[in-house]
């Protein structure tokens, strides 16, 4: 499934310009703080207005200034997760789940779809299992650990059956042993999920874990640089590149 | 710095506070408070003042929580514009609140001609007691239920919305709930205010026993005649007030530790989904 998208917002004091494009394996975006990562995927979301441009996910048109097409949040079909997890405090965490898979919408008119609410908990119930988070099923989000709720949060938004994956530091805030943890689960479930993913990343092995293969360097709201990893690590174009790719030590990814 | 000197500095505006309360309690001997309860005036003021609070309550709540969301999601010039107008009755005095409802519903109001057209009446009707009160406690609602939105991770609603639902789910199922605490202590506030609307009712309503004499004018009128009355009639307004504080204290505490306290499913009145992920743990 491939996916492109060209878009020019207006993100508080400066302007987001960047044209991204990928088909269904992970890409990864990183820069520096403040520079438009996290409006990015909004704006994909459709949570930031975008002032023109297009964005276009396996032949459907989600934005388009030209023709004037502007799906709302519910019919983007976007997975998305948000730094903080995003999971419903007054739910718990089969309700969380079952929240996502019990909106089905149907694909033309995008009218809302009667899922009944035993096959929403049937659907929560076996990603729940899928993400090996079965046995939290019944906890509060303020329970679980950064790992878990990362994990019940990727459940979640997979139940609405997404074209689409928005990762916003999917791994931030966690101590070391946790981060190892979800990195690899993470990697291993990305890697088997035959959709586009978007993840945003602050972090060198996060990216190589990750999204190894393509990268966007997005700078003050502009993309200074995209390409294969590999070859962005070879040749930084930016200071904030070098820096990013030395991070680890070495220079090769 | 909490020492025993900021106690004593801090002191004298607890008294000042508790004191009248106490003066008000000590004044009334249980009989003076059941022929207070007996006075004529006071049945009728009461259930004119429990109607007329709760239909004003219940427009409040349903025309000023729009309007909250609005606010909480609106940000720059529009929004201060828009606060500052909410904030408005809060500033006015009562009795320039009163002269300000007639100029704009009475006969030779603003809206004077409409209404006669409509055959339609205000002043001094049970009506006009009903609108003081609304526009006296809005501003305490509405503000109140701005901040308890604006306190819901907008993350949250995107996430919903993300999830296939539309504006109106996310509201429903996301952002009203978590709001809940906060909404029910702003709607206790404009309760209270609405109890003990005075200045306004008196000029834009009049003070007819029956039709318009809610609870604290039927204190003032009380007090011409039979002053043991208006205390007794204060005393019984006084305890309906101390009646609504205390659940408006407990109430959002107790909605939120319900919430954290792990059972999720609590407060929006409805059963855990059918739960089948018990099976392998």
């Amino acid at each position: 499934m491939d996916w492109r998208l060209r878009i020019r917002a207006q993100a508080g004091a400066f302007a987001l310009e960047a044209e991204l494009a990928g088909d269904d394996r992970p890409v990864a975006i990183v820069g520096p703080n403040g520079c438009g990562k996290t409006t990015l995927l909004r704006v994909v979301a459709g949570a930031h207005p975008a002032a023109e441009g297009r964005i276009e996910v396996g032949g459907r048109v989600l934005f388009d200034s030209s023709s004037g097409v502007d799906l709302p949040m519910e019919r983007r079909r976007v997975g998305y997760v948000p730094q903080g997890h995003g999971l419903f405090p007054h739910m718990t965490v089969a309700q969380n789940v079952a929240f996502g898979a019990g909106a089905g919408r149907r694909p033309h008119t995008g009218r809302p779809l009667a899922v009944r609410r035993r096959t929403a908990a049937f659907l929560a119930a076996s990603l729940l299992e899928e993400t090996a988070c079965a046995h939290l099923a019944n906890r509060a989000p303020h329970t679980l650990s950064g790992g878990e709720s990362q994990r019940v949060a990727l459940a979640r938004a997979l139940a609405a059956a997404p074209d689409i994956l928005l990762l916003d530091e999917p791994l931030a805030a966690m101590d070391a042993l946790a981060r190892q943890e979800l990195r690899t689960y993470l990697a291993q479930y990305l890697a088997q999920w035959r959709k586009p993913v978007l993840v945003v990343t602050h972090d060198l092995l996060d990216l190589r874990a990750l999204a190894p293969g393509k990268v966007y360097i997005l700078e003050d709201g502009v993309v200074v640089q995209s390409g294969a990893s590999s070859e962005v690590a070879a040749r930084p174009r930016t200071p904030f590149a070098a820096a990013f790719f030395e991070s680890a030590g070495s220079g090769q990814p | 710095m909490t020492g025993r000197r900021s106690v004593a500095v801090a002191f004298p505006m607890l008294a000042l506070l508790a004191l009248p309360v106490v003066g008000l309690t000590a004044a009334s001997s249980p009989t003076d408070l059941l022929t207070g309860l007996r006075d004529p005036s006071f049945g009728p003021a009461l259930r004119l003042s429990t109607w007329t609070t709760v239909t004003s309550l219940a427009l409040v709540v349903a025309a000023g929580t729009p309007l909250a969301w609005w606010m909480a999601g609106a940000s720059g010039k529009r929004a201060r514009a828009v606060s500052t107008l909410v904030d408005l009755p809060v500033v006015l005095p009562p009795a320039v609140l009163g002269i300000a409802l007639l100029e704009t519903f009475g006969r030779r109001g603003l809206l004077g001609p409409a209404l006669d057209g409509l055959n339609v009446q205000l002043p001094f009707s049970s009506a006009a007691v009903v609108l003081a009160q609304v526009v006296a406690s809005a501003p305490f609602y509405v503000q109140g239920a701005a901040a308890a939105f604006q306190r819901v991770d907008r993350d949250l609603l995107v996430v919903a919305r993300t999830l296939g639902r539309g504006p109106a789910a996310a509201f429903f199922r996301v952002a009203a709930p978590l709001a809940l605490p906060g909404l029910v202590g702003a709607a206790g506030l404009a309760w209270a205010r609405a109890l003990g609307e005075f200045g306004a009712t008196l000029l834009f309503a009049g003070n007819f026993p029956g039709v318009t004499q809610t609870l604290p004018l039927a204190i003032y009128t009380a007090l011409e005649s039979s002053p043991r009355a208006a205390t007794a009639l204060a005393l019984a307004l006084a305890a309906a007030g101390a009646g609504l504080l205390l659940p408006l204290r407990v109430l959002p505490a107790l909605l939120d530790r319900h919430r954290r306290g792990g059972r999720a499913a609590a407060g929006r009145g409805r059963p855990a989904a059918p739960d089948p992920v018990t099976g392998p743990t």
